[in-house]
């Protein structure tokens, strides 16, 4: 029998000695570096608005209002992670958002109080979700259009639901949790959803068979395939996913605002899918960071409030935003053709 | 010879990138109208050597001569200018652009500076397609509808069409059938006859012979051994300075008695129209079947179909007995079919993710509970998998781009092997993979197989599925016209079987 040709065995055990510590502390560290420059970007910002606004920006209440106006698209942001990851777009999240407050707050729905609000903004977000990822994952469409169709066909419908009118929420148990006095801890509700969901979303993405196979369909789609994945079912799950996370984010919107509009999650796909890019999701798939994504999320929240302080426009503002879209990716490129 | 300046001479070139050096001090000289071959393992340095030629890479230091003066290769249209051009393993062509278009891509024959005058690039086009030998190709189809070995020409005629002194090429035969490489050297022979000369890589020794003047070998990013002669050079010399060691192909012994088991797998009358005829036939554990044809013969199509990644228009596969699902891919692996694809980087790996995340992908319900994944016993299960194939390095949270070759094809093979897989269907599994690393998993291949595994090879290779097939099938034009124990079949009576009949070019 003829031997298998190997270098000795000596040599071979020397190895993992020697290999193995660094791999394992440069890829933390790599982790760390991208992570890192996210949060000295947020605590600057936080020095910056310290600074202009001493008293108004650090007060309590303005640090709460911060938080949860991250809350409603920081939930969207998770779903919209999940989906970047997996190699597609969801363009239509802003306007799954509205359809779902509409439909939560018409006179029919809110008669069922605060479960039948709830139960009404998740299931228009799941079904929304379902018919996108029916057309994505089984119908063979391209995401880009598919979502870019729910999104026109969705704002419409809440508008003829509107009829253009904002529906006032008259439930007494939705406008409550908007109020001070059920802040736990200081901690507003929505803020304390916006957590958990970040937590069960992290969670998700890495510890969970889901999450893998997730990465894996948009590392490459192919040999996801050929490995016995279920890519087409993988794909219909995760637009389902983003679906629930817009009907959640809806039904923020409702308790936030004590009311649904048609015009509600206005350019939240752009607000979703650039705080994903800046946070170090790859928009070609195969890479995802739901740490990132939130951290995306309270820099754009904060500069926002920092601008409003300062009563700076919100043509400033997008002017910003674009500018800290090329600066953050152009940093990743370079950290990237690093390593 | 007259002393005159060769065409060129790189000196000293080193270039590292962060934690590696890939090039590390390397000559090279290359005189005008030679074929200069490159040799080298993967990870030798050679894709970083040509592209610093071709301008894409920058090096640290070393000097780069060219014609007997210095130069600087600033960008890949600097190096083109000089007369330098690069066929890249990977074709570098715009599928939705015709074959002209794509020809005269960034310098297309202009009027008035911006108006492309189509007919001169389509006519253009046409004579260099001629001079390739291969005028049959039309210079207003897409490229995208080409075969590859067409494509390939293309990417020729493009190079071509500059003033050109130089052509590197990168594995060119690779992906041609016996006939094309043929054509191929013949327009080596015509190019180098007028003065051009070629710097030629490929891992197949015996095309070095056929056509290369001179032999440089590259080995840990150095040259150690710089303008061998190309055919006189023993074999056992070239291979041991690639390598380090003394190694040949060798295949693993065969056992003595052929396995008595029932087959684990039966095709039966299986086939795809267009592709391959109805098909029969059946593995046994212990055994190695080999399927061996040309390009185009409809080996990898069976490899697929008998996996469900392609639906069959006719007949069925059976797994110990019970026909699978047909065109499902989940329903084979769950059978305990497991493929190693032809593409192993666009159809097998993920290549952002660790060689563990890669091995356990397919298994990944055996450590989760509820969809809960125990890393811990993830980790273990993929290490104690790499190590039973002695994959390097022996650390699988290394990401699997780093592997070489046949490093990556173990980390597939190990994924099937973790899966608890009954039936292994290899499509070329040498394929990139250098020749110290191949007798390697030739051994694997048979160990596996000796421990029960049932294993079905395709490969382009004849001497490799003689060597390492129990049972060869000879498939011509998606049909199977001969069968035989390989013992009895030797690489020529093999090629008469495959070429009898095909037409004549």
């Amino acid at each position: 029998m003829t031997q298998p040709v190997s270098p000795p065995r000596d040599s071979a055990d020397k190895v993992p000695s020697t290999t193995e510590a660094p791999v394992w502390r440069s890829l933390v560290f790599r982790a760390d570096v991208r992570t890192l420059s996210l949060l000295g970007v947020l605590a600057a910002l936080i020095v910056i608005g310290g600074i202009t606004k001493p008293d108004e920006f650090l007060d309590t209440r303005n640090l709460q209002l911060v938080l949860t106006q991250a809350s409603v698209i920081g939930v969207v942001t998770v779903g919209m992670t999940f989906v970047i990851t997996s190699g597609g777009i969801d363009l239509s999240v802003g306007a799954i958002v509205a359809l779902s407050s509409v439909w939560a707050t018409t006179v029919a729905t809110q008669e069922y109080g605060f479960a039948g609000i709830l139960f009404t903004a998740v299931l228009v977000g799941v079904g929304c979700g379902l018919v996108n990822g029916l057309l994505i994952a089984y119908g063979g469409m391209v995401p880009f259009i598919a979502t870019l169709a729910m999104l026109a066909s969705a704002r419409g419908l809440a508008l003829q639901i509107t009829d253009g009118r904002t529906q006032i929420v008259t439930v007494d148990s939705i406008l409550d949790l908007g109020e001070r006095d059920s802040y736990v801890l200081g901690v507003p509700p929505l803020v304390m959803v916006f957590a958990v969901v970040t937590i069960i979303g992290w969670l998700v993405l890495n510890r969970t068979t889901f999450g893998r196979r997730t990465v894996a369909v948009g590392g490459n789609a192919e040999a996801a395939r050929l490995a016995g994945i279920d890519v087409r079912r993988q794909r219909l799950y995760l637009y389902l996913l983003s679906g629930l996370c817009c009907g959640i984010a809806a039904f923020l919107l409702i308790i936030l605002s004590g009311s649904g509009q048609n015009t509600n999650g206005n350019l939240y796909e752009l607000d979703a899918i650039a705080a994903a890019i800046i946070g170090g999701t790859l928009l070609t798939g195969g890479r995802g960071t739901i740490t990132g994504s939130v951290l995306g999320v309270l820099i754009f929240t904060t500069i926002t409030n920092i601008f409003a302080l300062n009563n700076l426009q919100s043509d400033v503002q997008q002017i910003a935003k674009g500018a800290i879209i090329v600066a953050a990716v152009l940093v990743q490129r370079r950290t990237a053709s690093t390593t | 010879m007259a002393p005159e300046p060769s065409l060129l001479s790189m000196s000293g070139i080193t270039k590292s990138f962060p934690g590696v050096r890939a090039l590390d001090g390397v000559d090279l000289d290359v005189q005008a109208g030679e074929v200069h071959c490159l040799l080298g393992q993967n990870g030798a340095g050679k894709s970083t050597l040509i592209k610093v030629l071709a301008g894409a890479h920058h090096p640290d230091t070393g000097t780069i001569r060219w014609r007997g003066e210095d130069v600087t290769l600033r960008s890949p249209i600097a190096a083109m200018r000089l007369g330098i051009a690069t066929i890249y393993q990977e074709l570098d062509l715009v599928e939705h652009l015709s074959v002209a278009e794509n020809v005269h891509l960034g310098h297309e024959p202009t009027a008035a500076g911006f108006v492309v005058r189509g007919k001169a690039a389509r006519s253009s086009t046409a004579a260099l397609l001629k001079r390739l030998g291969h005028p049959e190709i039309d210079p207003t189809r897409l490229v995208g509808r080409l075969s590859a070995a067409q494509q390939q020409i293309v990417s020729m005629a493009r190079a071509l069409s500059h003033d050109v002194r130089l052509i590197v090429m990168d594995e060119p035969s690779a992906a041609l059938d016996p006939d094309e490489v043929d054509n191929l050297f013949r327009i080596v022979g015509d190019l180098t006859a007028d003065g051009v000369a070629v710097v030629y890589i490929s891992h197949r020794l015996e095309e070095i012979r056929r056509i290369g003047d001179r032999v440089t070998v590259l080995k840990d990013g150095r040259a150690v051994a710089g303008g061998l002669p190309a055919k006189s050079t023993p074999t056992r010399e070239v291979v041991a300075l690639m390598t380090g060691r003394n190694v040949e192909y060798v295949f693993p012994d065969r056992p003595a008695s052929a396995p008595q088991a029932a087959a684990v797998l039966e095709v039966e009358g299986l086939a795809r129209e267009g592709e391959f005829e109805p098909l029969d036939l059946r593995v046994r554990p212990g055994e190695i079947v080999g399927l061996a044809g040309l390009v185009g013969s409809g080996r990898s199509e069976i490899l697929e179909t008998i996996y469900g990644a392609r639906r069959p228009t006719a007949g069925r596969v059976l797994v110990d007995g019970r026909a699978l699902r047909p065109g499902s891919v989940r329903a084979a692996v769950r059978a305990g079919l497991g493929l190693a694809p032809e593409e192993r980087k666009a159809q097998a790996l993920l290549m952002l993710e660790s060689v563990t995340r890669n091995v356990s992908v397919s298994s990944m319900s055996r450590f989760s509970h509820g969809g809960w994944i125990d890393r811990g016993a993830e980790r273990g299960a993929a290490r104690a998998a790499t190590r039973e194939l002695s994959l390097r390095p022996d650390n699988p949270s290394v990401p699997v781009r780093t592997l070489s070759g046949g490093n990556q094809q173990k980390a597939v093979l190990a994924r099937w092997l973790l899966r608890g897989c009954r039936v292994l269907l290899l499509d070329e599994p040498t394929r990139g993979v250098d020749v110290g690393a191949r007798a390697e998993l030739y051994a694997v291949v048979r160990r596996l197989a000796d421990e029960g595994l049932a294993v079905l090879l395709v490969s382009s290779e004849v001497p490799e599925v003689l060597g390492l097939a129990d049972r060869v099938l000879v498939l011509r034009e998606g049909r199977v016209v001969h069968t035989a124990p390989a013992r009895e079949l030797d690489e020529h009576r093999v090629l008469d079987l495959v070429m009898e009949g095909s037409p004549a070019t």
